[in-house]
């Protein structure tokens, strides 16, 4: 029998205002999938977005939902997910929105690694508002506020994230559904921070001026910039940097949780244990 | 049992008493001189409480984790000053739009800018009205003394929850660092007074969060409990789902006045101080009532009959009043640490020009024979 995708959708409120052939349609499905297969009560669900395309991510789905001013998803999330520990929080944000704006908000929460999946919807460009360069751009690209070619140095957020904390990185791409699932339902099975770097396109604003205005293109030139982890590390230093492996990138199942660190906190106030020192956070052996 | 107690504390630190008394669950903050010591006190006392507090990696941050536990349900605080006010702006006027009810207490310095972090003033009033941009109806109250910074904080939770939208507790440097006795309520009388924001009870599917008469807030019931909603910065319809409909959206900001206008008598709150007699009309509010309060008493040995008109809550204004108090004083002297923030209101709503003015903004509190000798100089 076919998936039903209904039962996690607004479908009153469809269609979405993502433009046809948009790969965060994909993403959403993946992602249901994700909840469904981990059997996860929309009830006990909470998904919060930000703003642009992604931003409307949230609104579409049949749970607790919210949407966020710019860049600053994960500050709300990491409030939600603080109150109320035992609820799965998830946050859907773009390139612009969690590495420009709100680009400290990614630090500090992969840093605390807090419980909270963040999906990063990277299409390379500010969409929404029609093609202005976004940290993930790549140099060279037409974009609308740089239109003899942008010069600004790109950002890889997974390494970011990694480098930051998060004790879950991972990247795949549109093309890839099964494998995004995959990614997406390992990250919210994974206690910590989870960063899934959801790489899609946006044949509309960023394809049609750099000669890939159709979704098809788009995708075929994310394939041409993203390898298997697996191949990527067997490549040579210097080739390394032009391709963006796909996979999951780390997992450290054993660093601590915000929430539990917390309850650390809590216990110490009541007397249910002594004050927090150095040696509570030595990694045992 | 006496429903009150004497406590010597800090104004600061009533605030944070006040709001683990009042319910509050969850505060997420980030260090500003010269409010901090909400932020330390309310670490303590909340995860003694059962709840969390968060020091956030900047001020947005501190007021989104706010927001973010109050659409959960929690009732939630963030503390800041004047630039920190200005930094969470865009997230008040969400919790404003999105109707998340939030408490914010600005302890305020000298401005604009870092201006003096450490000195006091009262250069926040006019932020207040209106910190984010658009169209919406801030609740703001201003605590005149030690207790008020725990009475009045209690108060801004069950506004907060009434009104389904941020309010403001405006304390200023000198209350908010004076340390000294105060009278306060228990903390049994705080929690048998609590009102929690309202709820719908019936079949989720029938469930429209923002479907409510034309002067109400919007009914946001906790998450997690199977009424499932959106909250959005967008204008919204009844599911919380954005919409551009023209009809919907008028609606919408035109309700998010009428529930504030139609219901003011639920939020005034006022002092009257030595008025029946009074001659002279002095009006202030926060740390400058002390200072009036005690030149009154001296002027009125001198045979000079002046009296104080305090808001307390100074938005919505009380404009009725005002204005009655207009028709009855010729003499009317406004007092404020700013250049004159909330002359501007009195103005507007007594429709007079001529009120005289005492306006200080060097970062030094009013003295009793400033007032005296102003009252002097102008009437």
């Amino acid at each position: 029998m076919a998936f039903n995708y209904d039962e996690y959708l607004r479908t009153n409120k469809m269609p979405t205002l993502w433009c046809w052939g948009c790969g965060d349609g994909v993403i959403l499905k993946a992602f249901i999938r994700a909840i469904d297969k981990l059997g996860i009560d929309k009830n006990d669900l909470c998904v919060v977005s930000g703003i642009g395309c992604s931003g409307r991510f949230s609104s579409y789905i049949d749970a607790n939902t919210i949407h966020t001013t710019h860049g600053r998803t994960v500050a709300f999330a990491t409030g939600v997910k603080l109150a109320n520990p035992d609820k799965t929080v998830v946050c859907v944000a773009g390139d612009g929105d969690a590495l420009a704006i709100g680009g400290n908000h990614t630090i500090h929460g992969c840093r605390r690694n807090i419980d909270i999946t963040l999906i990063l919807i990277n299409n390379f460009i500010y969409g929404l508002t029609n093609s202005q360069t976004s940290p993930t751009t790549p140099r060279g690209f037409w974009t609308v506020s740089q239109k003899v070619g942008n010069i600004d140095p790109t950002f890889d957020g997974c390494k970011l994230a990694e480098a930051a904390g998060a004790s879950f990185v991972a990247r795949e791409k549109v093309s890839e559904p099964k494998k995004l699932e995959k990614v997406i339902r390992e990250a919210i099975a994974h206690k910590g921070f989870s960063f899934v770097e959801a790489v899609s396109n946006c044949h509309i604003n960023l394809g049609r001026k750099n000669k890939m205005g159709t979704a098809m293109e788009n995708l075929d030139w994310i394939d041409s910039i993203t390898m298997p982890k697996k191949k990527w590390d067997a490549l040579p230093d210097e080739e390394k940097a032009n391709y963006l492996p796909t996979g999951i990138l780390k997992q450290d199942k054993d660093a601590l949780e915000y929430c539990e660190a917390y309850q650390m906190v809590k216990d110490a106030h009541q007397g249910k244990r002594g004050k927090i020192t150095p040696e509570d956070f030595k990694k045992k052996d | 049992m006496s429903d009150t107690r004497e406590v010597i504390s800090s104004g600061n630190d009533l605030a944070a008493m006040a709001a683990v008394d009042a319910g509050c669950r969850f505060f997420g903050g980030y260090p500003i001189t010269p409010s901090s010591e909400v932020m330390h006190t309310i670490s303590d006392l909340l995860p003694r409480a059962g709840g969390a507090a968060i020091q956030m990696e900047d001020e947005i941050g501190g007021i989104a984790a706010a927001i973010g536990a109050a659409m959960s349900g929690v009732r939630s605080m963030t503390a800041t000053s004047g630039p920190g006010i200005s930094l969470k702006a865009e997230n008040l006027g969400l919790a404003q739009m999105a109707e998340v009810p939030l408490v914010v207490v600005n302890v305020m310095r000298g401005g604009p800018s870092t201006g003096l972090p450490t000195r006091v003033a009262q250069g926040d009033v006019a932020q207040a009205k209106n910190p984010s941009h658009g169209d919406y109806k801030s609740i703001t109250l201003c605590a005149g003394n030690l207790a008020e910074c725990y009475t009045e904080t209690v108060r801004a939770f069950n506004l907060a929850d009434r009104f389904m939208q941020p309010v403001i507790v405006l304390l200023d440097e000198t209350i908010g660092h004076m340390h000294a006795k105060a009278v306060i309520p228990t903390a049994e009388a705080v929690k048998a007074g609590i009102k929690p924001r309202r709820t719908f009870d019936g079949d989720p599917k029938d469930y429209r969060p923002y479907d409510v008469p034309q002067d109400e807030p919007a009914i946001l019931n906790p998450m997690f409990k199977g009424y499932r909603y959106h909250f959005t910065g967008l204008h919204h319809d009844a599911d919380g789902f954005p919409t551009e409909e023209k009809e919907t959206c008028r609606k919408l900001i035109d309700r998010l006045f009428r529930k504030v206008d139609e219901h003011r008598d639920e939020i005034e709150s006022n002092e009257e101080y030595m008025l029946d007699d009074a001659d002279i009309l002095l009006i202030g509010y926060g740390s400058a009532s002390l200072a009036i309060k005690e030149a009154i008493g001296r002027l009125r040995a001198e045979g000079i009959k002046a009296g104080m008109f305090r808001p307390i809550t100074l938005w919505p204004s009380p404009e009725e009043r005002l204005y009655e108090l207009g028709q009855k004083f010729d003499k009317v002297l406004s007092i404020e640490l700013n250049q004159g923030q909330y002359l501007e209101e009195i103005q507007r709503a007594m429709g007079r020009k001529d009120i005289q003015k005492l306006t200080k903004t060097n970062g030094r509190p009013f003295s009793p024979q400033d007032i005296i000798d102003k009252v002097k100089e102008v009437f």
